[in-house]
């Protein structure tokens, strides 16, 4: 067990040390013009000069790349070339807004979307009609248009909910709740169209195995067969799912940000990106794919616990 | 928005897209598979809207009354009217124009990113599949590194890297989401590889090229039709959402453009919305509805369809009724037959198909067995034969239907006359207490997740309401009664963990661990070793005699029941050939058919197929309905 854990924490750190230096090569392609878009039109060329020596930008991309990696080692991950604000600590404001969104509207398709999902597979006749055009129309409609049409009669048009974001140091719960209620359903509801399709037909798929005969045969009941036999044995596939759409969600929570004004990651990076501002890219980039292979590492460690299988290899 | 784009690229699971017999007859499935898809309402209407699109795309220029950037600033927000047919926005340029030019930017981007995804995806697929070794393990650790990337973020860096190009970020995005395709590609190549006939081809001197283009090439074409549909429409989600972020060429019309402006003005013209997010929701949605019509044509179009209610005969509505009729009460069964363990009378099983006919799988069975006696089942694939056993279960599946005929178990219906299903109330009380199950294949039918010992000690504790801990010494003691030499192992260790003569042996603990008094064991021996058949049927034989039950022995083989049985019967497409004790059945068969499947026996030959050509009443599809069940 510690071992998978340390060879699943390895490839982690391998694929981390890649991205990076992927990233960091591909932003070396438009580092040419920053010192510019900083001091403007008029700067002389002394001023740049000045500039590009300031931030490192008159290094070789080796040299660059390992002053970068060595102080994110250290956890320093430098400071915005536009606003010099360190991208630590304004990851560190942004981070909880987007990760409270993304853990409430994924623990809301997980349970959401199993639930219609089983009731698909077992019941079938309508319940699998209505989980079949769901599907359709949530794949239809992309999830940022569905936070745009949901804002747009749900806020403005009948005045419901906050159109923009309410959420300031010191607000009270309700205020946040209140505030991020449009853009968690806006999040959630391709998830959990798309989930419950997928945890449908994992679940029918189950439900034709030889085993789930012999034990009806044996006298277990129904109930007892679903919940205890074939849920554990889909299990592996939903998870698979909602992985993927945790992963997909961390770009689509992005776009939400901008629609809903919330101060999450989404407006950092969007300003970073349009402005190429290096350090706050490198920083948004690195912190998703470390969400991403704990997440996939936790859906590993999860499938072991399920499938003994996997467990012994 | 994006969490569409991983799962879209998952939704046709590799196997199930691939459909099974394009290889060998390319040319004939796609004709049927095209002349099934424009007979889907909603596989044309897609199919219109798509065209409608293109149209509307390629000929922006000529269709749009206005420039796409031409701005009347003395006419901003306008509505609708004669000139601006859809109004204009907030600079004053024309809805409808923009629609038309966004078009254009938004499905070539999408066919972008696909070809991209195709062309690095497919042959990627191919080589990994076909050679394996390096190669596929390299390829799936990129594949790995991509899938965990999530798209807009790496967008996101592009945009960063290289400004605001469409087409460089969907050529990103083609990479990114080629991986959908590689492992499409690759799992199709796998399954095929291996093939007779590509084996065939490749011993007939055909070069790997060939082999590829012609006969692979041929199984991946469609499920990659699917598959561009699915990522054409996550591309315009994804190039839209990029563009509604303003990270875009602003000189270009394109939805997203348009619903960025129209969500800049959601207090004056929220109208303005309506139309952008209206041709994506469109497009997208014929994509999508595109290809779900084209897997529903590649797969049998013998599904049961929900019409079939429409198309029931008035003679299907009598017994319908007939049997609501009897399910308030259940008759009681003829006089005289009680004392049979189980009785079968003119047994009817059918399965409904989509064009509103029932197949008959068992047609006009009957037969009875007592307590203590064997009775043998014999019959080839296809015969019916494992059919009329789930029918005594109550464990057919779904769409299966008595469709005449009963079945009584001591002296009471489990199948009335009349019914069309086989009542589940009454048979989950007498399942695995009084009737039990020995299956054929003994890895798949223990649950892979628990141990043996939980599997064997639950029905236990279910059926028979004792304690777990009674339970579990009960649970060793059959073990060991099964000829297991270390029950404490067998009882800790996982179905994988044992092998199949070991599991075969605690499924027949299982099938007797609460005291039935029928057994029905379904081809018991079949997918075990020879050497350990033998030994399978000389338990199954002492158990037997040992606890005086009543047993069901489904085979094909007229040697288990030459072995085993007293009486036997002999099916073949469905009917009762013919019904005897053993010995004079074997001594003296008075059908031709039981003289044919005993002639193959006595010539040493295992039957393992057809043995003699079946009438035409039953085709091969109900022969591999059968092998399924």
């Amino acid at each position: 067990m510690i071992t998978f854990i340390l060879k699943r924490l390895g490839s982690g750190i391998v694929v981390l040390f890649v991205v990076s230096i992927l990233v960091f090569s591909l932003l070396y392609v438009s580092s040419g013009s920053i010192a510019r878009n900083i001091l403007g039109d008029q700067a002389t060329p002394e001023q740049l000069a000045v500039k590009n020596a300031e931030l490192g930008l008159d290094q070789p991309i080796l040299a660059r790349y390992f002053s970068w990696l060595t102080g994110a080692l250290r956890g320093d991950l430098g400071a915005s070339w536009f606003t010099s604000e360190p991208v630590a600590s304004s990851l560190a404001t942004r981070i909880p807004v987007t990760m409270t969104m993304v853990f409430v509207a994924m623990t809301l398709i997980a349970i959401i979307a199993t639930l219609i999902g089983v009731a698909a597979a077992v019941k079938r006749g309508w319940v699998d009609r209505v989980v079949q055009i769901g599907a359709i129309i949530g794949d239809s409609i992309p999830g940022f248009v569905i936070g745009i049409i949901l804002v747009t009669i749900l806020a403005i048009q009948m005045g419901f909910f906050p159109a923009t974001s309410t959420i300031a140091p010191g607000v009270g719960a309700d205020a946040w709740a209140l505030s991020l209620a449009l853009p968690v359903i806006a999040l959630l509801i391709n998830g959990v169209t798309g989930g419950a399709q997928q945890i449908r037909s994992a679940v029918i798929k189950q439900l034709e195995r030889d085993y789930v005969r012999t034990l009806r045969s044996r006298g277990i009941g129904e109930r007892e067969v679903l919940f205890k036999h074939v849920l554990r044995s889909a299990a592996p596939a939903g998870l698979t799912v909602l992985s993927l759409q945790l992963i997909g969600m961390l770009g689509g929570v992005v776009i939400i940000e901008q629609i809903f004004a919330l101060p999450g990651m989404g407006p950092l990076a969007v300003a970073a990106t349009s402005q190429s501002d290096q350090p706050v890219v490198m920083g948004v980039v690195m912190y998703t794919v470390v969400v991403v292979i704990v997440v996939n590492l936790i859906v590993d460690l999860l499938n072991g616990w399920l499938n003994p299988k996997v467990r012994v290899s | 928005m994006t969490e569409s784009v991983e799962t879209a690229a998952l939704t046709p699971a590799p196997g199930r897209a691939v459909p099974e017999k394009s290889g060998q007859t390319g040319t004939v499935v796609r004709s049927t598979v095209l002349r099934r898809l424009f007979k889907n309402p909603l596989g044309i209407i897609a199919i219109v809207i798509l065209l409608a699109m293109a149209v509307m795309a390629v000929f922006a220029d000529a269709l749009a009354p206005f420039d796409e950037n031409f701005a009347n600033i003395s006419k901003t927000l306008a509505a609708p009217d004669g000139v601006n047919i859809l109004g204009t926005d907030s600079s004053g340029r024309d809805v409808w124009s923009r629609l038309l030019f966004g078009a254009q930017l938004t499905l070539a981007s999408a066919l972008l990113c696909a070809a991209v995804a195709i062309a690095i995806g497919l042959p990627a697929g191919l080589i990994a599949g076909y050679y394996a070794g390096k190669f596929e393990a390299v390829s799936n650790w990129v594949v790995s590194i991509l899938m965990s990337l999530p798209g807009l973020i790496v967008l996101l860096t592009i945009r960063a890297a290289f400004g605001p190009s469409v087409w460089i970020a969907m050529i990103a995005f083609g990479v990114l989401i080629s991986p959908s395709y590689f492992r499409l590609t690759r799992s199709a190549v796998q399954s095929v590889r291996n093939e007779l006939y590509v084996d065939a081809a490749r011993v007939s001197g055909l070069s790997d090229l060939r082999i590829i283009t012609r006969h692979i090439f041929s199984v991946v074409r469609a499920p990659i039709i699917i598959q561009t549909a699915a990522i054409a429409g996550v591309a315009i989600a994804i190039q839209s959402g990029l563009e509604f972020l303003g990270l875009g060429d602003p000189a270009k019309a394109t939805w997203g453009v348009m619903l960025s402006e129209g969500f800049k003005n959601v207090y004056l013209t929220p109208s303005l919305l309506f139309w952008p997010a209206f041709a994506m929701a469109l497009t997208i949605g014929a994509l999508v509805l595109l290809g779900n019509a084209i897997r529903d044509a590649l797969e049998d179009g013998e599904k049961i369809k929900h019409r079939r209610k429409k198309i029931r005969t008035a003679e299907d509505a009598a017994t319908a009724s007939a049997a609501k009729a009897a399910r308030k009460t259940v008759a009681t069964v003829e006089a005289g037959t009680e004392h049979h363990l189980v009785k079968v009378t003119n047994l009817g099983v059918g399965y409904p198909q989509a064009d509103g006919s029932v197949k008959k799988v068992v047609d006009d069975v009957s037969f009875h067995v007592d307590r203590g006696e064997i009775l043998g089942i014999v019959g080839e694939s296809g015969s019916g034969k494992s059919q009329t056993a789930f029918s005594i279960l109550g464990l057919l599946p779904d769409t299966a239907r008595i469709v005449a005929g009963a079945i009584q178990f001591d002296g009471n219906y489990t199948v009335a006359p009349g019914e069309d299903k086989v009542s589940q109330d009454r048979l989950s009380k007498l399942r695995g207490k009084r009737i039990s199950y020995i299956p054929q294949e003994p890895m798949s039918n223990l649950d892979p997740a628990f141990t043996i010992g939980y599997q064997l000690v639950t029905p236990m504790m279910r059926v028979l309401g004792i304690s777990k801990a009674e339970a579990t010494t009960r649970g060793m003691k059959l073990l060991a009664d099964v000829g297991i030499v270390n029950p404490e192992r067998t009882f800790k260790a996982y179905p994988h963990e044992v092998s199949g003569g070991m599991a075969q042996r605690v499924l027949i603990a299982g099938a007797i661990s609460c005291e039935p008094d029928l057994i029905i064991a379904d081809e018991p021996t079949t997918a075990l070793d020879v050497t350990v058949q033998a030994d399978v049927l000389d338990l199954i034989r002492d158990l037997q005699r040992r606890l005086g039950v009543g047993v069901i022995l489904v085979t094909h083989n007229f040697g288990v029941v030459a072995d085993l049985c007293d009486r036997v019967v002999v099916m073949q497409n469905g009917r009762l050939v013919e019904e005897g004790p053993v010995r004079e059945i074997l001594r003296n068969p008075k059908k031709e058919y039981t003289q044919t499947l005993l002639a193959s026996m006595l010539e040493g030959k295992e039957p393992m197929t057809m043995l003699v050509p079946a009438p035409s009443s039953v085709t091969a599809r109900s022969t591999a309905k059968e092998n399924v069940l």
